[in-house]
């Protein structure tokens, strides 16, 4: 078979302890029989593993942060669009995603094809609107409240009992089992990720995932569920076993078709004693366990970039069952001229 | 007593729940009776199968598969609708 040749830009190739899909993602595009892929990796930190990781990226260049705004990017991406002549980014991080959305009728101007969530559905499985979201397409989610200042987790007591989960908008959460633990955590996590806070009532039970693909249409493309095996204490899966559970097909099958999801995604979801799910959390973007997807026989990354460049895809049907992730950190030894060339010239 | 129709479980006696994604070690008498449920034996059945394998009296052996089976239970290895 002739491959067809791309070249794929690809932000979020940080695989630290709380690692970013970009890695995994770039593993999925080179394992694909059709496309033979130039990766161009987008980073926004010197020191992201990636850039260094020559066998899997071929060169990477800095991007401005997303505070920095949506014109910066831009600027940015255009310089990057004349020396690489992009097909398709594939921005994984979620504090990045809004830009990206907004930029999308640019950059596909440019040449550049995405495979996105529009601006409403990325907005609307927020996770302070999750309370709605779960009433509107009829999925069942713990309660929650958005809270803006800290004297308001004083106030909980009457809506929810503890223990309680406290949620930055974008990143990190914490388990409070009083007021001042919700406080702390409160101060904590808005200091880092800004407001709002979300209070979610803490469900006891085994977490597990689905990563899955949208085709825009109502169409899943791609879905593998996934239980935690071992979690770090970022709460981050460090292993994972992909399973057989209907329910989550459902349910994954009833978002994607009730909200037209386009791109890729992940539910987070929790069982309780009684054996109920409850969403917890809707990524809207390809998480950092995806490669398990490909092991299991759904390249969802090769999937999304031809869905971006507006190939027929079929959705798949089938996964292995019982196949496990084990993930592991590795050192690499990096010569002190390649972190000088990403600091002072901003590409590699 | 019907154990879940997906159950996979290893000649060493390693067992995964495919729906939950849990897995366990039984140990050999727990595998064969585990193989029997599936070969679709009643608990009647495999008690005297088991009476007879391992010479023991029916009720140590009546009373030990109870325990075993709400193991098995509690861990969602058996279908939820069967009462038996």
């Amino acid at each position: 078979m002739k491959r067809t040749k791309i070249t794929v830009g690809v932000t979020g190739i940080n695989p630290i302890d709380s690692p970013g899909p970009g890695i995994p993602v770039i593993r999925g595009i080179r394992d694909s029989v059709e496309m033979e892929s130039r990766i161009i990796g987008l980073s926004y930190e010197s020191l992201d593993p990636g850039i260094y990781m020559h066998e899997l990226v071929d060169k990477t260049y800095q991007l401005p942060y997303p505070s920095a705004g949506a014109d910066r990017l831009l600027d940015r991406l255009e310089y990057i669009q004349s020396k690489e002549h992009l097909d398709v980014i594939i921005p994984n991080l979620d504090a990045e995603l809004y830009s990206f959305i907004k930029l999308e009728p640019q950059l596909k101007q440019m040449g550049i094809h995405m495979c996105l969530p529009t601006l409403f559905q990325f907005e609307e499985r927020h996770k302070f609107n999750l309370d709605e979201f779960g009433k509107k397409y009829d999925i069942p989610v713990p309660k929650s409240k958005t809270i803006y200042a800290p004297e308001e987790v004083y106030g909980l007591e009457k809506d929810f009992m503890y223990p309680v989960v406290i949620k930055g908008k974008f990143y990190d959460a914490g388990i409070a089992h009083n007021p001042e633990q919700a406080k702390t955590y409160f101060n904590k996590i808005s200091a880092k990720w800004g407001l709002p806070i979300i209070v979610q009532q803490f469900v006891m039970g085994n977490e597990y995932n689905v990563v899955g693909l949208g085709d825009g249409k109502g169409n899943t493309i791609a879905a593998v569920p996934m239980r935690k095996q071992f979690i770090t204490d970022k709460g981050k899966a460090w292993a994972g076993i992909s399973i057989d559970e209907k329910i989550l097909l459902d349910m994954t099958r009833k978002f994607v078709k009730a909200t037209k999801w386009k791109g890729g995604f992940e539910l987070e979801l929790m069982k309780d004693a009684n054996g109920k799910y409850f969403l917890l959390e809707i990524n809207p973007r390809i998480p950092a366990w995806v490669y398990l997807a490909v092991g299991c026989g759904q390249n969802i990354p090769e999937a999304l970039v031809k869905l971006a460049l507006g190939k027929k895809v079929e959705p798949y049907t089938d996964y292995a069952i019982g196949k496990m992730f084990v993930r592991y950190s590795y050192d690499m030894i990096v010569d002190i001229s390649e972190f000088e060339k990403i600091t002072t010239l901003g590409e590699l | 007593m019907k154990i879940n129709k997906n159950l996979a479980i290893s000649e060493n006696g390693f067992c995964l729940n495919p729906v939950t994604g849990e897995s366990f070690s039984i140990n050999p008498i727990g595998a064969e009776i585990i193989q029997l449920f599936k070969a679709g034996m009643t608990s009647e059945k495999v008690v005297k199968e088991l009476c007879t394998s391992y010479n023991i009296d029916e009720a140590t052996m009546e009373r030990d598969l109870y325990d075993f089976v709400n193991v098995l239970k509690h861990h969602q290895l058996i279908q939820a609708d069967e009462k038996n």
